[in-house]
């Protein structure tokens, strides 16, 4: 089945797909690592914002992120530039604003992850760290975040098969992910039954990729587990 | 820019109204996936290898592909088929609401019944074996023994399953239908406001997700009150190791 010429056209919507997830992976990590040293933070005002920013994104729905930041977005970024003199009419791409509102996701979800693997970590390697001369920042790179690696990666890779299935929002805002070239596969053919299942199943096998990775870096991260079986 | 506080009062009564579609599609996709997903997880959880591997595909798809795609498939995908139009069922799935039931049922389902079925599989053991000295049948086993023991384990799970289906829920207004989000995207055609009313819309999402995190602490303390259970002061004045 070659999909009556549209098979070139979906794959080119799942590279956008991909190239949409890891993306936002990588800024919604840096938020989560932000929202997390939010939370554990003795300063009351940063453990204020963290919680504020978490309960307000994991209660509010995707796509409803997705529209806030594609239509609203502008009108934001506008009325700061005007501050500054520009006053030039600002649009914001479907990709940006996709990126925007999955990391922003992400990265409510993966501060509690990464607050969580944090914490399991023994007080006393802060303490030695301390001992040895440290600071708060160094100890945090060198001791703490290599741990807290191998601690947050299942949770992790359990948010990340979301966020994948959550760019399928970004194609109501018009991105050209996989998705939105189903749509319009659709609009051409009259088969949407054909088309819609042919994504479902390129998702379904981004999923499945998506979960051998996570495994296998599981295992990477983990060498008492690689030693166990070898 | 001008933060204009009429429009949401203007046009809080429309959002309200899809406050009750949210509800409506909340409670009874939630109520079916539920009555689908316990005899699944009863499948998932079983000794048997064929009936375990049964509901896998089911599950492994629902949770695999986004849900979008799947309520697509079911509202615009059922249509390709001439036996489907020419079916009953067609007036069923003609209509953008019973799709979305439809889906996030099945939806909601494959995801509860995993957790079921962990929550099954989290039962002590010597509890089913006391349940077979007593001579109970495999029905009356799980109906007094099996389902009441994991319906208390699973429900802090539950409960975050059923605020992601109230999230997901806002992509019935991909469908055309008038939810939360879908009145919101309505009124906004019209004002051209998206900043204020799509912040009010999603104050609605985060009351319903409070009042819902705050009924399912509830009923978690009725149905586990085993684990809360207080030794009254008489006893523990005789033994203070009681006192947990």
């Amino acid at each position: 089945m070659e999909l009556l010429g549209f098979g070139d056209l979906l794959l080119s919507g799942a590279w956008i797909t991909v190239k949409l997830a890891l993306t936002s992976l990588v800024f919604g990590l840096i938020f989560g690592l932000l929202g997390a040293a939010g939370k554990l933070s003795r300063f009351w005002p940063a453990r204020a914002l963290a919680t504020f920013y978490t309960t307000l994104i994991r209660g509010i729905p995707e796509l409803l992120l997705v529209l806030i930041i594609y239509f609203g977005g502008s009108a934001i970024l506008m009325a700061i530039a005007e501050q500054f003199g520009y006053t030039d009419y600002i649009e914001i791409s479907a990709f940006a604003a996709g990126v925007a509102a999955l990391s922003i996701a992400f990265g409510a979800y993966s501060t509690e992850v990464f607050r969580g693997a944090i914490q399991a970590i023994p007080k006393g390697q802060w303490e030695s760290a301390q001992a040895l001369g440290m600071t708060p920042l160094k100890t945090f790179f060198r001791i703490i975040l290599p741990q807290v690696w191998r601690l947050a990666l299942p949770g992790l890779g359990n948010l990340f098969q979301v966020l994948l299935k959550d760019t399928a929002l970004v194609s109501v805002v018009g991105l050209n992910d996989l998705m939105r070239q189903a749509d319009v596969a659709t609009a051409s053919t009259k088969q949407p039954f054909t088309f819609y299942m042919t994504a479902a199943l390129i998702y379904l096998a981004l999923t499945v990729l998506a979960t051998a990775m996570t495994t296998w870096m599981e295992r990477r991260a983990d060498p008492a587990a690689r030693r166990a079986d070898a | 820019m001008n933060w204009d506080w009429s429009v949401i009062v203007e046009y809080y009564p429309r959002l309200l109204d899809g406050v009750w579609l949210t509800l409506e599609l909340v409670f009874f996709s939630g109520l079916l996936g539920l009555m689908l997903a316990v005899p699944l997880a009863l499948m998932r959880a079983s000794h048997n290898r064929w009936l375990r591997m049964l509901p896998f595909s089911y599950i492994f798809f629902f949770r695999g592909t986004p849900l979008l795609v799947q309520i697509f498939l079911i509202y615009y995908g059922a249509s390709q088929f001439e036996w489907i139009r020419e079916s009953s069922l067609w007036p069923i799935l003609r209509e953008p609401y019973w799709c979305a039931i439809i889906a996030f049922t099945l939806n909601t389902a494959a995801y509860s019944a995993e957790l079921i079925r962990g929550a099954i599989q989290s039962i002590p053991k010597g509890e089913l074996e006391a349940a077979d000295a007593f001579g109970m049948s495999r029905a009356l086993k799980i109906r007094r023994i099996v389902l009441p023991r994991a319906f208390g384990t699973v429900l802090p799970a539950y409960g975050n399953e059923l605020i992601l289906m109230l999230k997901s829920s806002s992509l019935a207004s991909t469908i055309t239908l008038l939810d939360i989000t879908g009145a919101a995207r309505a009124v906004i055609a019209r004002t051209y406001t998206p900043l204020e009313i799509f912040a009010a819309a999603g104050v609605l999402y985060l009351i319903i997700a409070a009042i819902m995190i705050g009924a399912f602490r509830l009923l978690e303390l009725r149905l586990n009150r085993h684990q809360h259970y207080k030794m009254p002061a008489e006893v523990t004045a005789v033994d203070p190791r009681l006192k947990d």
